[in-house]
């Protein structure tokens, strides 16, 4: 099959899948034998890209034109490339435990939750194959769409209220401020297409970039970059597969994929480089990473303390891509597929122990780890990865963002790295401590680990996070192009 | 003499003709086939139309065989074929799968006299969008308003007759301001063909009086177009009409008065009278910027399915008028595309609401609480119909949401404002049609109501329903029809300036 | 002598006015279309002055004879506006007579009042 014929089929392939999966709505096993069988041959799909593009090659496709100059086009780069792996890889994991979760706690709507999911992940690959502005935001909002039904699983009041939050700051945002800088941008520029080395240059200038900078990281509300985070902690009403693929995975990546990429595909990193009006973005990104960092401190419930480190280490990806160097912006693509195998796995533990236990909140903790040892054990490799302690996939990335400030010495960004890891560990050991060396409180249920799908997805994940320190260099290679690319 | 000659004449002739019998015929059934017939019929003339007019420019008809300008002429070029497409279309669709709806709302022995009005509604309609004499445009705008006034009226709510009285005083007066505004043109050129007036304006010596009259003819076509805040008859005509008529109204009409308005203004008066360009915008894009600003607010809060839709329809408005405020290429062409996409949208949206109002007496939010649930289909072509209001990507919506958004960057200051309004107003659209959205799949039924049984539209119904629907997705993927005829259009009327 | 060559367009402003002021001012519906009549006349008395030739007659040609004539169009035309009027004043009625029917009253204030009451 021709590279432009792989990337149709991987767009299609879950729509196809979505279609089959509510065909098949009457008959759960059968239903879920086509999930899987979707994500497997997704995943195939994606993967076969990978010897192309590892070889320099950028196939593309163009499937319609608007107008003067405006397609919905598809093409393979290597970040793009690294995002759609992942987020198609994971969908594999993401599918065995789901089926786990979903029968496990009798949920309904379960035909319309393998749709809507199939259909994000539809979005997702399509955000990573982007050719262009329109075509990306076109596959960003299908995503923001087609997650609501997602987050609004339960229908009951609150979650009905959590999830207008949910699109409204996502499709506020989104329209409100990044369709303007798109538009913005076509009117300066007179294309959308992403070029290596930016499209901007000459054309906005002063502190009119700084402006389209802002319009850009607020309006890509996914990122959330403070203060539009707001959205992330109310989607933890989803159930806990959504929170685990989506919230920490395909939909806040594509969040900062999105800004990673316009960095570095439209402004231009040497353009933005010599702008000091860009250079604010460093400070937010900063900021959020410690005051999320803070935040989750002081959470009780464990799917919420989870939710703001999202937002903490979402952001080290933007400030990793502020920082400008080379290092750097490889740095930011590594920790988009470490903290992906961490904090899914540590997702995929929170929901192992509400399946077997209904516990939530932080304090109830004490003493798990004696009756769910499997999930612990992944929990706390999740959890060091989180902090950046070897041997986890969160050492490498931290690694490349450090050096890639003390390449430039931006000495904001080394502070802040050090001072989030000291918070992480602060708000993640005390978890882990109580949970394998506290005593249990008194006249506890007695209860075991989770269905087996969900021990074995989630085992996989963190046997990822660890593998990912010693196997890295495939990711290294790919996300090296990227530098090449610059001057 | 071969038929295809006679295409624009018959544009006009065959609905108008088709009236009278539809009387003689008794018998709502036949009436109703009759009047779908023609209305296809008409459909078919000006797809036919449109084509010759993409292939061979403007089309030109004389009636009588009386030479233009002692006869009347009709013409037709890419404004006028796009606006045709429009009226015709929305007539075809809203009637093959309206009958279920209005066999409700209408007296069975009325039924025909109802078809009749509407046909004739539809060629007053077509009449205006073919014709190329101004005083002709008048006679088939009474045409259509009156015919629209009794259509609207037959509903059995005792609120449509006052509205429709409030409609039909309004509508007069602006007939009439047209009718005073044509009559000074006349008299100071001698002429009431377009194409002869644009001609001759500018050898009138002096200019008043047609300052005047174009004074007259805006504000009075900005009474017929609904244009804030001359559009207090808007929101109570679409309210309170059969739901069927409201999906054809809410398509088009207000466009042909802007149609009418657009043609005057730049084919006519631009080109001659100075200034008047700097004027029409400085009428026109405070109006249209006001109009976007408050028929938002209100459809933010209103609590009526369909008055929510009305005042959505006054801000829409303000988006065609401030794209033509612009008045260069890319504005029109943004303008006129929303014309289109405005049209496939809330059609879309009012023939969702005709079908809700087949299983639901109160049409307001609270009442339509849960509806998802007994009519899923219909509230999914909803949510289609909504995206494309609310210019999401991939609907026709986005389009010319863009379109515009691009024309306003290339303004300068005004253009800034106008994004930020437009942005803000796209924000307010995403509000009121969640909110509807979340009433119909998340609201709890009135607690002493019993459980409805899943049960949808008619099937016709339905199908147009997502015939619509699926025509927003289409013309948002594929809008080289809609955007190559409004560019067409905007050059046309943009000949006169430099 | 120009203000009185004028006197016809004097009377068609003051009757578009009059027109104008029942229409908006009477809140009884029966004298809104009668005030929406006048004002329609006024425009037809625009029209008919307009076609007005110094000198001129009937626009009716006759063998043999030379004459100047009155422009027929304006009266064409406004032959057709009449009829327009005629029937916008009659569908009026019956409106009228429909919204009797419903509401028992012709007042525009009280039926408002009644449908807010609902």
């Amino acid at each position: 099959m021709s590279a432009a014929a792989t990337i149709i089929a991987s767009l299609l392939l879950p729509l196809g899948g979505a279609f089959l999966i509510a065909a098949a709505g009457r008959w759960p096993n059968l239903r879920e034998s086509v999930t899987l069988l979707t994500a497997v041959l997704l995943a195939l799909l994606v993967w076969s890209l990978t010897p192309d593009i590892m070889a320099g090659e950028r196939p593309g496709v163009t499937v319609a034109t608007l107008f003067a100059g405006l397609t919905i086009a598809f093409s393979v780069e290597p970040l793009g490339m690294l995002f759609a792996a992942l987020a198609s890889t994971l969908w594999i994991v993401n599918s065995v435990y789901s089926i786990g979760y979903m029968r496990g706690n009798n949920e309904k709507h379960q035909t319309r939750f393998y749709v809507c999911f199939a259909i994000a992940i539809a979005a997702a690959v399509g955000v990573a194959f982007a050719d262009n502005l329109l075509t990306l935001f076109l596959c960003y909002e299908v995503l923001t769409i087609s997650t609501y039904p997602l987050v609004s699983h339960k229908g009951d009041a609150a979650t009905v209220r959590s999830a207008r939050i949910y699109l409204g700051i996502l499709l506020g945002t989104s329209i409100g401020l990044l369709l303007p800088a798109i538009i913005w941008t076509y009117v300066a520029t007179g294309t959308l297409t992403f070029t290596p080395g930016g499209i901007l240059e000459g054309h906005v200038v002063g502190p009119a970039m700084g402006l389209l900078l802002g319009l850009y990281v607020f309006g890509v509300g996914k990122a959330a970059v403070m203060p539009v985070h707001r959205w992330l902690p109310a989607a933890m009403v989803a159930p806990t597969p959504v929170s685990a693929l989506l919230h920490a995975v395909a939909v806040v990546k594509a969040g900062v994929f999105t800004v990673t990429k316009i960095i570095i595909y439209v402004f231009g990193v040497d353009t933005l480089f010599a702008e000091p009006s860009g250079g604010w973005l460093l400070y937010a990104s900063a900021f959020t990473i410690i005051a999320a960092s803070i935040v989750a401190l002081r959470q009780q419930n464990l799917k919420r303390m989870l939710a703001y480190s999202t937002i903490g280490q979402l952001s080290y990806v933007i400030m990793a891509a502020a920082v400008l160097t080379p290092l750097s912006e490889v740095g930011a693509a590594v920790h988009i597929v470490a903290h992906a195998f961490g904090k899914i796995t540590l997702f995929f533990a929170a929901g192992a122990i509400y399946t077997a236990s209904k516990k939530t909140e932080l304090g109830q903790l004490r003493g798990i780890g004696a009756r769910m040892p499997w999930t612990m054990a992944a929990f706390t490799i999740g959890a060091l990865s989180m902090i950046g302690v070897p041997p986890t996939g969160g050492f490498v990335s931290k690694w490349f963002i450090l050096a890639g400030a003390f390449q430039s010495d931006n000495y904001i960004a080394i502070f802040t790295i050090i001072l989030s890891t000291a918070l992480n560990a602060a708000y993640f050991l005390p978890i882990v401590f109580a949970a394998w060396f506290s005593s249990e409180d008194s006249g506890a249920k007695a209860h075991g680990e989770a269905p087996l799908p969900i021990v074995l997805a989630l085992c996989t994940t963190a046997l990822a996070t660890l593998g990912f320190f010693f196997f890295n260099q495939p990711v290294l290679e790919l996300e090296s192009q990227l530098v090449e690319q610059l001057p | 003499m071969s038929v295809t000659s006679q295409l624009p004449a018959l544009q006009v002739v065959v609905p108008l003709l088709t009236a009278p019998v539809l009387v003689l015929l008794r018998g709502a059934s036949l009436a109703w086939a009759g009047a779908t017939a023609a209305s296809f019929m008409a459909f078919a003339i000006a797809i036919a139309l449109t084509l010759e007019v993409l292939a061979g420019g403007t089309q030109v008809y004389e009636m009588g065989a009386w030479p233009a300008p002692f006869g009347i002429e009709l013409r037709i070029d890419a404004l006028n074929a796009l606006v045709l497409l429009i009226t015709t279309g929305a007539s075809a669709l809203t009637l093959l799968c309206g009958r279920e709806s209005l066999a409700r709302d209408i007296d069975e022995d009325r039924q025909p006299l109802f078809y009749a009005a509407w046909l004739v509604a539809l060629a007053g309609l077509a009449g205006i969008a073919v014709t190329g004499d101004a005083f002709n445009v008048f006679v088939f705008m009474e045409i259509s308003s009156l015919a629209t006034y009794i259509i609207i009226a037959a509903g059995p709510d005792r609120r449509a007759l006052t509205a429709t009285f409030k409609y039909l005083i309004m509508g007069t007066i602006g007939a009439t301001f047209y009718l005073i505004g044509v009559g000074l043109v006349y008299m100071m050129t001698g002429t009431l063909n377009f194409a002869d007036m644009e001609v001759r304006i500018a050898d009138v010596a002096d200019q008043r009086p047609i300052l005047v009259a174009a004074g007259f003819i805006t504000v009075g076509l900005a009474l017929k177009a609904a244009v804030f805040p001359l559009h207090v008859w808007l929101p109570n005509a679409y309210t309170h009409a059969p739901h069927v008529v409201t999906a054809f109204i809410a398509a088009c009409s207000t466009k042909v008065a802007i149609y009418v308005l657009l043609r005057f203004d730049f084919f006519v008066f631009q080109g001659n009278l100075e200034g008047h360009v700097v004027q029409f915008a400085g009428f026109l894009a405070p109006l249209a910027l006001l109009g976007i600003v408050v028929g938002s607010a209100v459809a933010v809060v209103e609590g009526n399915l369909k008055r929510l839709l009305a005042y959505s329809s006054v801000a829409q408005i303000g988006y065609i008028l401030l794209g033509a405020s612009f008045s260069n290429a890319a504005g029109l062409t943004a303008g006129v595309a929303h014309m289109f996409n405005h049209a496939l949208a809330k059609g879309a949206l009012f023939l969702a609401v005709v079908a809700l109002a087949m299983r639901f007496k109160d049409l307001t939010l609270d009442g339509l609480a849960g509806a998802a649930r007994s009519m899923p289909w219909t509230s999914a072509a909803l949510v289609v119909a909504g995206a494309s209001l609310v210019g999401i990507p991939g609907t026709a919506g986005f389009i010319s949401k863009w379109l515009l958004l691009s024309a306003a960057f290339e303004q300068g200051t005004l253009g800034i404002v106008s994004a930020i309004v437009v942005v803000l107003s796209s924000l307010a659209a995403v509000v009121y049609i969640w909110r509807i959205i979340e009433r119909l799949y998340f609201g709890e039924p009135v607690a002493d109501a019993p459980p409805l049984p899943r049960q949808e539209a008619p099937w016709l119904l339905l199908a147009g329903v997502w015939l619509a629907a699926l025509a927003n997705i289409y013309f948002g993927l594929v809008p080289g029809l809609p955007v190559g005829l409004s560019e067409a259009a905007a050059d046309g009327l943009l000949r006169h300036l430099p | 002598m120009e203000l009185l060559g004028l006197f016809n367009y004097w009377v068609f402003a003051v009757l578009l006015m009059v027109g104008f002021y029942a229409v908006i001012a009477k809140p009884n519906m029966i004298k809104k279309l009668l005030g929406l009549a006048i004002f329609q006349a006024a425009v037809f008395l625009l029209y008919i002055t307009m076609d007005k030739v110094e000198g001129g007659t009937a626009p009716i040609i006759q063998a043999g004879v030379d004459a100047i004539y009155s422009n027929p169009l304006p009266q064409v035309l406004i032959l057709t506006a009449i009829v327009v009027g005629i029937s916008t004043t009659a569908l009026g009625l019956a409106l009228v007579v429909r919204i009797h029917e419903a509401y028992g009253t012709i007042e525009e204030d009280e039926t408002q009042q009644k449908d807010l009451e609902e």
